[in-house]
Order: structure tokens, then sequence, then C-alpha cells
């Protein structure tokens, strides 16, 4: 049977249903979609991978503003608090809850940064035109693996639900942490939509190089 | 659309004696074990994937229970120290006069959950009897799991900023309850649960089997 089979490297299988194809070169803009399941195998963005990078750059910095800038101010009856990103996080620091203190610092600040510096480390060569860096494969599976696990958009819409429900109560400020945040959401999400897992793959393979 | 060819007849890598790496869909033939494009490990059906599921599902299940018995917000005023479950929120939001973020709160934290439960046992009794039916609706619900079981971590996160900001010594505090703690781990563990599901079996069961 394997004798009238393209060379391996000419097929892709779909990741979700194992179903073969044959790799083409798309057209400009072009997604190719598995014929079985329907998710898509790949798209062709010749800049993608610049975009991506220049992205999760843009969003690293925008993260470590977050974090160090007031995220909101809460007044009521004359007194006053100021809270952080990091001071969400340790709402949970008080006995039994710590491990749920830790699990929030990964999944809105740890494994969010943790994803882009691993994004920057693989892809950094690639656009100067070089040979990846060592390792540049396990940081960018290391990366997808966490895709999941990265939780700042929901981060951002259960503050809008805390704001709703506190507003009656006392007078909340806006800092300029919250835009930050906000900004590294709507960056975070255009980056992924522009990851080709396939291409990004082929351009990390050294061996065929 | 995509012009990604395909063999007259669809087959799977499994029926052409090859194994795909599911990281970057690279083909390799059957006796590797790691693949020479990403470094991954290849295996050609995750055979433990339904028993991972069952775990993993049971144990999100089980901390789901306190998560709705025991309270997730301690507001204490200077009148009065009360205690609110998840529905609860819910229901004293909607008393208010909020019935959007009502919905959210209660869609996040309700609605999503149990539909998770019971499309991801939907999913594995589907493969285990092998069944051929709404194999296209079933990939979707196994798509629509991976992508909407997080965002039920919203109610935490609320508990965390609300905690966080309304901390006003006298007049109102508000404290973290112990259901926060069990709701987080029930979204963990389903979201464990829905990864550990491998999908490459809903579409196995009119394939020759090997």
């Amino acid at each position: 049977m394997s004798a009238t089979l393209p060379q391996l490297d000419d097929l892709v299988a779909c990741p979700q249903c194992d179903t073969l194809h044959r790799a083409q070169s798309l057209p400009d803009g072009a997604r190719a979609h598995c014929q079985r399941c329907g998710i898509v195998l790949m798209t062709s963005q010749p800049a993608a991978i610049a975009q991506v990078l220049s992205l999760a750059l843009t969003a690293f910095v925008m993260m470590i503003a977050a974090v160090s800038f007031p995220f909101l101010t809460l007044d009521a009856g004359g007194l006053h608090n100021a809270t952080s990103v990091i001071d969400a996080v340790l709402a949970f620091n008080d006995g039994y809850a710590f491990p749920l203190a830790i699990a929030v610092a990964f999944f809105i600040v740890v494994i969010p940064l943790m994803r882009l510096t691993a994004l920057i480390y693989a892809l950094g060569p690639l656009v100067r035109e070089q040979s990846p860096r060592n390792g540049a494969r396990t940081a960018f599976a290391f990366a997808e693996r966490l895709r999941p696990w990265s939780m700042a958009e929901i981060f951002i819409v259960g503050v809008t639900v805390a704001l709703i429900k506190v507003a009656g109560l006392a007078v909340v400020t806006i800092g300029p942490a919250f835009w930050a945040f906000a900004g590294v959401v709507v960056i975070t999400v255009l980056k992924d939509q522009l990851i080709c897992r396939y291409s990004i793959w082929e351009a990390l393979d050294t061996t065929k190089h | 659309m995509g012009s990604a060819g395909h063999d007259q007849a669809l087959i799977s890598a499994r029926d052409a004696g090859l194994v795909a790496c599911q990281r970057c869909g690279q083909v390799h033939a059957v006796q590797t074990a790691i693949c020479d494009r990403c470094e991954g490990t290849l295996r050609s059906r995750d055979t433990q994937s339904l028993q991972k599921v069952w775990a993993w599902l049971i144990a999100g299940m089980i901390a789901y229970i306190p998560a709705n018995l025991y309270p997730m917000l301690l507001t204490s005023t200077l009148v009065e120290r009360s205690e609110s479950t998840i529905i609860g929120g819910a229901v004293e939001l909607a008393e208010h006069g909020a019935w959007g973020i009502a919905t959210i709160v209660f869609v996040a934290s309700v609605v999503i959950p149990m539909g998770k439960f019971m499309a991801i046992i939907y999913l594995a009794i589907s493969v285990q009897r092998k069944s051929r039916e709404n194999r296209h609706g079933r990939h979707k619900a196994y798509e629509a799991v991976e992508f909407i079981g997080r965002w039920s971590m919203i109610d935490v996160f609320v508990v965390a900023i609300l905690s966080a900001l309304v901390q006003l010594d006298t007049i109102a505090t508000i404290n973290p309850g112990i259901a926060a703690v069990s709701f987080a781990l029930s979204v963990i563990f389903t979201m464990l649960s829905a990864q550990s599901f491998d999908s490459r079996l809903i579409w196995d069961a009119d394939r020759t089997p090997q």
C-alpha cells in the first residue's frame, strides 16, 4: 500500500481525525481545511511569523506594565483601597486558599509571560532568517501546550463582572494597568489567530534545510 | 477554501501504516517513536484516552458538589455578615436588576460546567460504543468543550478581584470562601479530562480495525 503513497514529507495528517492529506503550497491568504472533520490544517500568510513575533514582544512589554501599575482603586466613605494585579492574586493567600493564589498567579500572569518568552525565543532567529536556536522546537511546543492554561482574557471579563458588582457600593477608578492588561488580551488573541502551527513547525525543522 | 489535496477515498494515517504527529502534522513510518520535525512523542492512538477522560471527569464532578454547597464569597459590612454561594450570587445580581451580568455568571458557573460534564460523558460513551452516528456533531461538541471550558474560571477571578478590592476595614470587606477552591479544581479537572480525549477515536468507528 505504501508504494502508492507520495513521499512522507509531502503528506500531512489532520491532528484531530488522523485523515491523510497531500500537502500543497497554498496561495497567499488561503486556508486549508481537513476534508473530513473540517478543522483548519494550515494557512498561508508569508509575513505571519514576523507579525506573531512583534505582537508577542508588544504583549510582553504591556504585561510588565499591567503588573506594575495600579489596576483598580476603590473609594467609599472616606476609605481608599488601591489594587494591583498582584493584590488580586494574593486575595487567596490566607490558609486553605493558598494553592489557589498560586494557580491564579500562573493563569493570569506567569503562564502568559512564559508563553510569550517561549515564542519570542523560538521565532526570533527565524525573522532574521537565521537558523533556529537550540531548543526552539521545545520552546514552541511548550508555548502551544500552555495555550489553554493562559487565562488573561477570562480574567479581564471577570474584572468587568466584579466592577459591576461593586459599582453601586463604592466609587471605582480604573488605573493604567487595567488598560495595559486589556491591551495584552487583544494582542494575544490577534497573535494566536495568526499562528499556523504547520508553517511554524516547517520553519523550525532544521533537518530539511 | 483551502486546497489540501486528498486521496480519492479519505484514509487515515493509521490505515496507511503510518503514524502522524499531533503537534505538527508530520507523518512517519508506524514504528517511529519521536517525530523528527518537532521532537514530539508519536502515538497512533492514545489507548488510555478514555480511562483518563473518565478519571478526570469524575474528579471534576465530585469537586463541583462542594463548589455549589459552600459559600463562594464572605461579605461583612457594618451591619451584617453574609455568605453567598455560586447560585446565590447570580440571584443577588438579578435582584439588583443586573440581568446581563447575572446571566454571564450563571452561564459561566452553572450552564458551562453542567454542559461540559454531559458533553464529555456523551463523547466518551459514544466512542466506547463505536458509534458511527453524527460524527461531525460530536467533533464540534469536542471542539466546543475544549474552547469554552476555560471560561468557567470567570467566577474564580471575580472572587479574586472582589476580595482584593473590597478591603475597607470597618465598612465592608469581602473574602473568598472555600467554594472558590473547589470550583477552581472542578474547572481544572474537567479541562484535563477534555484534553485527554483523543478526538481521532470519534473518526475511527468505520475505519478498518487493527
